[in-house]
């Protein structure tokens, strides 16, 4: 049966009708037109279609769309503000951490799921922290450095 | 040695997937041409030895006269407005030619980056391409280009000389303005193109800048879509979306070779919106949303007839003895040089092996997918595909209509590697949406394109050799079942040569995979070449040198082990290091590997890899090494673990949870030298990386373990048994 559900992402709120059984990644997607968050596998293996939930990276594939209802969703397209990218999209452009790019949204996502959680992570930290994330063209040590890049201009930048 | 001709890659035995060629028709005329595009300057290059028509079949057909000449390469449109806009066929999988491509148009109009549009892989608006592989790119169409855009940087000079009455000498091209030098008067490109409608052919010869004046090329940049990309704002296909459009899914057999024996759809068709589309064998789903599209796949009552399928077990037994007659090689994928009887009775040391390589999976992250949609008896297709054309022939066979009623258009795609060579999901969408009357998306699941796309061959390869006292090889013998003929042949000095490739029945459907069997010819020869140096005693460096003439492939195994610091330094217990080098599509690469292994457990891991590479002429450093470093990230999945396992005509680890592929942990220190030859060719580079790395690591484990592998996965569980004598 379909309900009725109110969501916040990215800071707007989103009235939407749906079968509750269905999962986030599918409405965002398909409902929202909200295409940054991607299919790579729905069994949570692959971290294409992760997203942040109260701040914390999900896999919004095999989470349902009824739990995230009265909660902060953020996606890749939230973190740009007034025009201006994330310290974490400013860093993988300037580091070049993308091949076809598909996996990278993700990347992103989770990413700042990291740096909110520990701002000076070590490499070893980020490479365990992102296992879960697949990148197929294997940008690995560029995603890596450009995290560590990231983690440095938002301490740089801090108060 | 020279580069391979063209022709030979096109006709890679491997590329099983292919089939026939498609037809091609070329349909503008060049009235056509301006309306199509606009008024302005267009600028057409044409290609040197007809690439097009060879895979028809067809010959050369040069002519011009009345319509277009119809060996194309690309165009280059100078609107009115000024703006610049290239059309190739190539497609943009991730090996970011969008941006190297964009980088020697700017070289040559002067242009910036952010002002040329590049319009790829559209069969309406750009030229027929047989499809974007086999490293053909950067030689072929990055050259293309150049002239086209080196050619209309002429034509805007001819106009501005005529409009100014000066000697053309006196202008020059700079920052998107025609100047002229004496007055520093300067023209904006619209103030020349406007009102114009000049067409341009140019064929082999028109002066490019050489490589010692590259400012744009040859330089590392941005890539061009890179801020669309990390926002999210970058489509693929899978996320078109059409007005009124549907969610299709497909019903899959039940096992390989299972055909439909009773299908109860009265469940599925109950569903609100749901509509059953049953064509023969093939039975589909439209939806108005994709999870009611998958309930009403599950919905759906089939039984399936089932034949008898080989399993992985009989895998390496079937390859050697389900033969089959090879066509269209012409004997190049035999070879012999002197006499195998003669070579052997010089041996000191003889040695005869036999290697297996496991079917693997592309696995792009974006599976299969397609948008497709009828108007008026024309059909649109977005699909993710390395062969817009070839597409586009599949959908005009399937559905009977000629190609000019068909068109393909792929958006950037979330990769290849070698396995979107086809149009599967394309087709299913098209039968879906002509159904439907609707707009139909299918994307097929991770499941779907584990199962259902084509794999990696397996192979098996055996080397009978010998060599004398000295180090120096006289006999070499080499056998390959099914993987495919690439890189086949050694470039190492030996007076004795058999070399032979067999194609076999494949259990499974297979084809293309980045660097096709180069990567397991050169797994059998550089594992070899360590047995044969661990036999004589003798350092691997010091006998691959000792065997090997060619200029180029010694300086990047010199460069590979001097920085990887080969020789020096006594490795610790349970680490150990190997190394490989070769060729292939015109590049040369060496790599050295250090692994370590944890005595009890078994356990792997390659902890460092130095690989030093070289493909000519450098156009994008920072992008190459990208490439270099993720065909060797992704050359340590089927090394070391990736491996399809299939029983009676399933596919039994269909997904990222069963089938594992490197992740952030796999990855060693990396270090890439990039050796840049700047007097010769650029030549492709997204491929050869790849084939040095498992036989390096192979190597490395022998030399911490002791253990020598010859079968690729070599660590199925992260482990390494020693299963076989050594
Ligand atoms: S699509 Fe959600 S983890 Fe792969
Ligand atoms: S860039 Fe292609 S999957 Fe990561």
């Amino acid at each position: 049966m379909v309900r009725s559900l109110k969501l916040q992402i990215n800071g707007t709120p989103y009235n939407v009708n749906v079968e509750p059984e269905r999962s986030l990644l599918s409405i965002l997607r398909d409902e929202l037109g909200l295409t940054g968050s991607k299919y790579g596998c729905g069994e949570g293996q692959c971290g294409a279609c992760s997203v942040l939930v109260d701040g914390r990276p999900v896999r919004a594939c095999i989470t349902p769309v009824t739990v995230t209802e009265g909660k902060q969703i953020t996606t890749v397209e939230g973190l740009e503000k007034d025009g201006r990218l994330h310290p974490l999209q400013e860093a993988f452009i300037v580091i070049g951490a993308m091949q076809c790019g598909y996996c990278i949204p993700g990347m992103i996502i989770s990413a700042v799921g990291l740096l909110r959680k520990n701002p000076n992570p070590t490499e070893p930290e980020i490479r365990r922290f992102m296992e879960g994330n697949l990148c197929r063209c294997g940008t690995y040590p560029r995603i890596v450095a450009a995290i560590r890049q990231a983690a440095q201009a938002q301490r740089g930048s801090g108060p | 040695m020279s580069e391979k001709p063209l022709s030979e890659v096109f006709f890679e035995p491997e590329r099983y997937e292919l089939g026939s060629g498609p037809t091609y028709h070329f349909e503008l005329s060049r009235r056509d041409f301006f309306k199509a595009l606009g008024g302005g300057i267009v600028v057409i290059s044409m290609l040197k030895d007809g690439l097009a028509d060879q895979e028809s079949g067809r010959g050369r057909q040069r002519e011009s006269g009345r319509g277009m000449p119809r060996e194309i390469g690309a165009w280059l449109h100078l609107g009115e407005d000024g703006s610049v806009t290239v059309y190739t066929g190539k497609v943009e999988v991730g090996q970011d030619i969008r941006t190297s491509l964009t980088q020697v148009v700017a070289e040559e109009l002067r242009l910036s980056l952010a002002s040329i549009h590049l319009v790829m892989g559209d069969t309406d608006l750009t030229p027929f391409d047989m499809g974007t592989f086999g490293s053909q790119t950067t030689p072929v169409m990055a050259a293309q280009l150049r002239k086209v855009s080196a050619a209309a940087r002429e034509v805007l000079l001819d106009l501005a000389a005529g409009q100014l009455q000066v000697d053309r000498n006196s202008l020059g091209v700079a920052d998107g303005k025609v100047i002229h030098y004496g007055t520093k008067q300067s023209f904006g490109f619209a103030q020349l193109t406007k009102g114009q409608k000049l067409m341009k052919l140019v064929g082999e010869n028109v002066p490019t800048t050489h490589v010692d004046q590259w400012k744009v090329a040859g330089k590392t940049t941005q890539k061009v879509s890179a801020r669309s990309i990390v926002t999210g704002k970058h489509q693929y296909t899978s996320d078109l979306k059409r007005p009124e459009m549907l969610y299709g899914k497909v019903l899959r057999p039940s096992a390989f070779g299972a055909t439909l024996d009773s299908l109860d759809t009265r469940a599925a068709e109950s569903m609100a919106g749901v509509a059953v589309v049953r064509d023969g064998d093939f039975v589909g789903i439209t939806a108005p949303s994709e999870p009611v599209a998958s309930q009403a796949l599950a919905a759906l009552r089939a039984e399936w007839k089932t034949s008898p399928q080989p399993s992985g077990q009989e895998l390496f037994k079937l390859l050697k003895e389900q033969r089959v007659e090879q066509q269209g090689f012409d004997g190049r994928s035999s070879y012999t040089l002197g006499s195998m009887a003669e070579g052997m009775a010089a041996a000191h040391l003889k040695l005869e092996r036999s290697y297996t390589v496991a079917y693997i999976a592309h696995a792009p992250l974006e599976p299969r997918a397609a948008v497709a949609e009828w108007k008026d008896g024309k059909l649109t297709v977005w699909t993710g595909t390395q062969r817009p054309f070839g597409v586009r022939a599949e959908l005009g066979e399937a559905f009977r209509i000629p190609e000019t009623q068909v068109r393909v258009i792929v958006p950037d795609t979330g990769a290849a590697y070698g396995g979107k060579h086809t149009g599967e999901a394309a087709i299913e969408a098209a039968r879906l949406a002509k159904a439907a009357g609707k707009p139909v998306k299918l994307v097929w699941t991770r499941e779907e394109e584990f199962t259902w796309a084509y794999f990696r061959p397996a192979g098996v390869i055996e080397i009978r050799s010998g060599v004398g006292q000295d180090g120096t090889l006289t006999a070499w013998e080499f056998h390959n079942y099914n993987s495919g003929a690439s890189a086949l042949r050694p470039l190492y000095d030996i007076p004795h040569q058999k070399i032979e490739f067999h194609a076999a029945r494949s259990p499974l459907r297979q084809g293309s995979y980045r660097a096709l069997a180069a990567t397991a010819n050169h797994f059998a020869r550089e594992t070899h070449m360590d047995e044969l140096a661990q036999g004589l005693k003798m350092d691997p460096l010091e006998f691959r040198r000792k065997n090997l003439k060619e200029v180029r492939l010694r300086a990047v195994l010199d460069t590979a082990a001097q920085s990887f610091g080969w020789g020096k330094g006594r490795s610790l217990r349970g680490q150990g290091v190997g190394m490989a080098c070769g060729f292939e599509k015109g590049s040369y690469v060496a790599t050295c590997a250090e692994v370590s292994a944890d005595p009890p457990s078994g356990q792997i891991k390659i902890t460092r890899v130095v690989t030093a590479f070289e493909c000519g002429a450098v156009i994008n450093p920072d992008n190459l090494k990208n490439q270099i470093e993720g065909a060797i990230i992704q050359g340590i999945g089927g090394a070391l673990f990736e491996a399809i396992e299939f029983e009676s005509g399933k596919i039994l680890n269909p997904r990222f949870s069963r089938y594992r592929v490197p992740r952030f942990s796999d990855v060693p220190q990396l270090e890439t030298i990039l050796v840049d030859r700047r007097d010769l060719p650029s030549a492709g580079a997204g491929e050869t990386p790849i084939v040095a790395l498992a036989p390096a690591v192979g190597n490395a484990i022998f030399n911490a373990t002791g253990i020598r592998l010859r079968s690729l996965p070599m660590a199925p569980n992260g482990q390494v048994k020693k299963s076989v004598e050594s």
